[in-house]
């Protein structure tokens, strides 16, 4: 190559992408922004809890019993003692991840089965899809209550069941993106140059997809979180001597006319990092420029 | 249209057949017999017992007599209080979880749709930023921590409003309603905003302008019909979320709902009162979003035309 | 006193990155029976200059800045907006673009129309119905007393826009403001609807401002014309004084870009490239097959342009992607240098898509939002190995120079470039590959005027350039007159004519091509 065109090249000006750009976007977003740095916080946290716990996970002090926050325990003890930001800590670790690995599982499962049915299209897309419409038809909040009485409280299971839902709907946004993606003129112009399939999907599919699956898996996991916490707060998810979120604040409810910090600062906690997420999923949502994704 | 509502119908019958499918095996598979807990029954007894369930018969033969007794609309009885039939409980709880369910409904739709559409008539200014607040505020707040909150508040501090029950004192169904209604006005909030923004950016909408209409009827003639499409397609997921939001809200209250009913069954591992509440819930919910899309469809002409002449969306 | 007299209106939009002027004091008159045309490129400020005197702009961020708007003698720019409704739709009615989406697709055409009428007259419903009906009738659409109940989605786009000329019309305005009324239909709906528009105005009397970004649509029918270049009239003046000897450059370079004359030499060779022979290509919808090819032979000739011309819904876009294998086949025979490609498979297969390229119609969708130039250009020459990873820069600026893009440019991406940069952009990749044969499918009808005259010269330069072989499909008869050797006219999948671009327009033959030719606007022009 002559230096004249790594000149050139070298001097061209940067082209800013549609990454970048939508960064841009986002970092104005000071309630975005705000969010991510909360989830971020909190996700640090729950990962070194076992190293920077105040107390020790099941350590009690009967003869304290329940006190309201204090230089000894910022946020309180409950009936047994224990301190409440431990607790919270930790039900955190379990809260999140559900909340992440759940919508892992959904993103995994929907992202491919949407991706193939859309690209392959046809019958095999006929088929496929018309499974999920049958599967969006059952009532599957009542099904995991259901299938936690069964066979018992068990997170694993609690896992696969919250992410069996919510792929349904991963599907069908990237079906959607597949679809209209490859009536595109460049994605033709790409056949047209005779790109193999594979490379297709890779450079000119896929990262064209990208965003609206970046969005909804930010929306996804809070309502995962929701759903955990729900079926925890019945008294059907995460059960002792595990914790979460939920079962704090289900324990805090049955006591909260004599402790009400026991409900206050897990709802909080539980609270604000549900906003945080759907304040970064609808600050990407706007940054990403991704419309009509459920909302 | 008449052809569009038979053949969603038909699509719902294999859907309802196959939760029925489920649940049951599901139920049975479960580990542990209904009376292996309870000591010191006579084997003599437990045949009687198991005889009188239908227990002693091949499963496959259980599942069709069930169906049989379905299909005459008996659920069934109940494992744990023997002379109580599922038909019963269900009679008793409907009434109570449907209304409350109404009043929810109620609050979300117009609470939220009205919300919605304020917010959408000026974007991006106080107008559109304190609803949209609140209702971010609705999204994030479960109905399980809104509802012993307001409780808290309203019961015991301020003791302005009963904190259980249901039609005892007056007052005592403001507090379940608000908590059970207040996510969903948040959603719907949410939608009817996006829903409205969307219309009202149409090239009609500049026509209706251009005629010489006033603001309110640009809105209200040419606006909502459009933008609030995706709200009542929302109704049927709404009403599936709205009843399992009452089992929270009827265990918080203490209201003898079918929610409570059910998730007290869940814990007595009665199985037969979860296998009829489950089917009677879920056929209601695959009905509820028929109707829902039924709804939608026929309040937009393109698909109504679409489903007239046969063809599928 | 003219009908409308509009003085230096200035409008300017207000963003975070500062004031834009949109609108920078313009003056023109309307006088009542007479049509006055705007005409401007996307962006010159031509619908917002209308749209603000009737308060249609937003405002913020649009700001009124100056002038004057006198309608009938009273100021519009002065009036408040309870003033301007009583005049919207009663005095001053108004047609746009895209009949598609003007309509409210929940309302029966009947409801919307009437509205005007009940709301500034008062006109009972049932009287305003039978007003609406007679209108229908007048408009052209059959059996109006039926179709009123309608929604928008049953009509055609061209019935559609007639419904909105009715509504238009139902409060017997004085001033009609038609926003491009016709840029969305084809050629010869195009010409019914602006004989209709002519027509009515005409017998009614009422002043008309037409709105277009092209000066042959208004040749036949305007009596004034206006350009507009950056938010300024740079010229004004009778329809005959701009078309027969216009001063201002612009206005020369507006009327130099409508397409005009015919190709001159054939250098085509004898050996033919592209044999089609008894193409078939259905769609199956449901239950339905649409048959958008059915039955078409045609022969390309090595070195030759064949301009493929039709309306929407003719095929022509579909053989062009039958022939580059973008969609499957139903039946006949598709020979390229003697091979017949709808057999081929593998790496004979990609070979031949190496031969053969596209370039798509529009611009924003045709190339990958996410890859550089650099990334896009560089994609075929490596797929292909034409060049190595060492000297694909190399190659990647050659390319650039040949389109007439900045080497600059070379790291940035589609959004960055204009509609027209973009369009060199996709001819660049097209011919990376160095392929004997390109179809190009309707590649200016998405850009401006101006600019599409500079795509279609850089096309034929680099056509010759590269020696290529090239089928041009085009809804316009006069682009593709000026471009290809040869003419081949499709209607509803079948080729209905065929021959040179001289003998076609001087002697056509079927009645399809008469009416085709009869449609194109401004046609003395040519």
């Amino acid at each position: 190559m002559n230096t004249e065109v790594i000149q050139d090249i070298a001097q061209a000006e940067e082209g800013t992408s549609l990454w970048q750009d939508a960064w841009v976007r986002l970092r104005k977003n000071h309630l975005a922004v705000l969010g991510l740095v909360v989830l971020l916080f909190m996700i640090v946290i729950a990962l070194l809890t076992p190293w920077i716990a105040p107390y020790a996970y099941d350590a009690q002090n009967l003869d304290l019993g329940a006190t309201p926050p204090s230089a000894a325990h910022w946020l309180g003890t409950d009936v047994f003692g224990r301190d409440l930001l431990t607790q919270i800590m930790y039900g955190g670790r379990i809260s999140l991840a559900v909340g992440f690995i759940a919508t892992s599982v959904a993103l995994l499962i929907g992202v491919s089965w949407g991706a193939i049915a859309g690209y392959v299209g046809g019958r095999t897309d006929a088929i496929m899809m018309r499974l999920v419409d049958i599967l969006y038809a059952l009532p599957f909040m009542i099904f995991i209550v259901l299938l936690m009485v069964v066979f018992g409280r068990n997170v694993i299971l609690l896992f696969l069941a919250i992410g069996a839902v919510e792929w349904l709907t991963m599907a069908r946004i990237m079906r959607g993106q597949m679809q209209s993606l490859r009536q595109q003129e460049f994605v033709e112009a790409a056949v047209s140059l005779g790109l193999p399939p594979a490379t297709i999907i890779r450079r000119h599919l896929v990262p064209n997809a990208l965003g609206p699956i970046i969005v909804y898996t930010t929306l996804t996991i809070p309502s995962v979180m929701l759903l955990e916490a729900f079926l925890s707060f019945l008294g059907l998810g995460i059960q002792p001597p595990q914790t979460s979120w939920g079962l704090l604040i289900s324990y805090g409810a049955e006591t909260m006319e004599e402790y009400p910090w026991l409900l206050i600062y897990p709802g909080l906690t539980l609270t604000i990092t549900l906003f945080s997420l759907n304040f970064l999923g609808d600050g990407l949502r706007d940054a990403l420029d991704v419309r009509g994704s459920k909302d | 249209m008449g052809r569009f509502l038979a053949s969603r119908l038909l699509q719902a019958i294999p859907v309802i057949l196959a939760v029925i499918t489920v649940t049951f095996f599901l139920v049975r598979v479960a580990p542990g017999g209904p009376f292996d807990s309870e000591k010191a029954v006579i084997p003599e007894v437990k045949a009687a017992l198991e005889a009188q369930y239908r227990l002693d018969q091949p499963l496959f033969s259980q599942y069709l007599a069930y169906l049989g007794d379905l299909a005459q609309g008996d659920f069934g009885p109940s494992f744990k209080y023997p002379g109580r039939s599922v038909n019963e409980l269900i009679g008793a709880g409907l009434p109570v979880t449907a209304e409350l369910g109404l009043y929810a409904l109620l609050i979300a739709t117009l609470i939220g749709g009205l919300a919605g559409v304020i917010a959408s008539l000026r974007p991006n200014t106080p107008q559109d930023y304190v609803p949209m607040a609140l209702a971010m505020i609705g999204i994030c707040m479960p109905t399980f921590l809104l509802g012993p909150l307001l409780v808290l508040v309203f019961g015991i501090e301020l003791e302005w409003l009963p904190v259980s029950g249901w039609g005892d004192i007056p007052g005592d169904k403001i507090l379940p309603s608000i908590t059970l209604g207040a996510a969903y006005a948040a959603y719907i909030a949410r939608l009817s905003r996006a829903g409205m923004l969307e219309v009202l950016s149409q090239d009609y909408i500049r026509t209706a302008r251009a005629k010489g209409l006033p603001e309110w009827q640009v809105v209200v003639k040419h606006g909502l019909r459009g933008g609030l499409l995706p709200v009542v397609a929302f109704l049927g997921p709404a009403f599936a979320g709205l009843l399992a939001g009452s089992f929270v809200v009827e265990t918080i209250f203490q209201i003898p709902g079918l929610g409570r009913f059910y998730v007290q069954a869940a814990f007595n591992r009665d199985y037969t009162m979860i296998l009829g509440t489950t089917v009677f819930l879920s056929t209601l919910i695959v009905l509820f979003n028929l109707l829902s899309d039924v709804l939608a469809a026929s309040l937009n002409p393109r698909l109504r035309h679409q489903y007239q002449t046969g063809g599928m969306p | 006193m003219a009908l409308l007299e509009v003085r230096d209106l200035g409008v300017s939009f207000v963003t975070r990155n500062g004031v834009n002027k949109a609108v920078d004091g313009i003056s023109f008159d309307v006088e009542a029976g007479k049509i006055t045309a705007i005409i401007g490129e996307s962006g010159s400020g031509k619908s917002v200059a209308c749209y603000s005197m009737l308060g249609l702009v937003p405002m913020p961020p649009g700001r009124i800045d100056g002038g004057s708007a006198h309608f009938d003698g009273q100021d519009l720019l002065q009036m408040s907006e309870a003033e301007l409704r009583k005049i919207r739709g009663r005095d001053i009615a108004m047609i746009f673009q895209d009949p598609m989406t003007c309509l409210n697709p929940f309302m029966r055409i009947g409801e919307q129309m009437i509205e005007p009428l009940v709301l500034h007259r008062g006109t009972s419903k049932a009287e305003a119905m039978e007003r609406a009906i007679e209108l229908l009738g007048e408009v052209g659409i059959r059996e109006p007393a039926s179709t009123i109940n309608c929604y928008p989605h049953e009509f055609s786009g061209g019935m559609r826009q007639r419904v909105m000329i009715a509504m238009a019309l139902i409060n017997e305005p004085r001033l009609l403001i038609a926003d491009e009324p016709t840029t969305a239909l084809d050629v010869t709906i195009q010409a019914q609807i602006l004989q209709l528009i002519a027509e009515l105005q005409k017998s009614r009397d009422i002043g008309v401002i037409f709105i277009s970004h092209d000066l042959a649509v208004v040749a036949d029918i305007a009596d004034q014309i206006a350009v507009m270049q950056e938010g300024r009239i740079v010229e004004r003046g009778d329809r005959e004084a701009i078309f027969s000897h216009a001063e201002h450059p612009y206005t020369q370079k507006l009327l130099s870009a409508i397409p005009s004359g015919g190709k001159e030499n054939a250098q085509a060779h004898d050996d033919t490239l592209v044999r089609v022979r008894n193409l078939k290509t259905w769609f199956h919808s449901g239950e339905e097959t649409v048959k958008a090819v059915d039955d078409v032979s045609f022969e390309i000739r090595r070195g030759e342009i064949l301009g493929m011309v039709g309306e929407s819904g003719s095929g022509k876009s579909t053989i062009g992607r039958s022939l580059l294998r973008l969609v499957p086949v139903t039946g006949g025979e598709v020979e390229f240098d003697g091979v017949d490609v709808t057999a081929l498979e593998g790496t004979a297969l990609k070979d031949m898509r190496r031969r053969m390229q596209m370039i798509f119609q529009d611009p924003f969708a045709s190339l990958n939002p996410r890859m550089t130039v650099f990334d896009t250009l560089a994609e075929p020459l490596l797929l292909h190995g034409i060049e190595t990873r060492k000297s694909v820069s190399q190659a990647v600026l050659k390319l650039m120079d040949d389109v007439g893009l900045m080497r600059s440019a070379v790291r940035k991406y589609p959004h960055e470039f204009s509609g027209g940069q973009r369009q060199r952009i996709a001819i660049g990749r097209a011919l990376a590959t160095r392929p004997e044969f390109v179809v190009a499918d309707e590649p200016v009808s998405a850009l401006d005027v101006t600019i599409q005259a500079q795509i279609l010269d850089l096309m034929e330069a680099l056509g010759r350039e590269y020696g290529l072989t090239m089928l041009f499909v085009s809804h316009d008869l006069a682009v593709v007159k000026h471009l290809a050797d040869r003419i081949v006219v499709l209607y509803q999948g079948r080729i209905v004519e065929q021959g040179t671009g001289d003998s076609l327009f001087a002697n056509p033959q079927e009645p399809y091509t008469q009416r085709l030719l009869g449609a194109i606007p401004g046609r003395h022009l040519l």
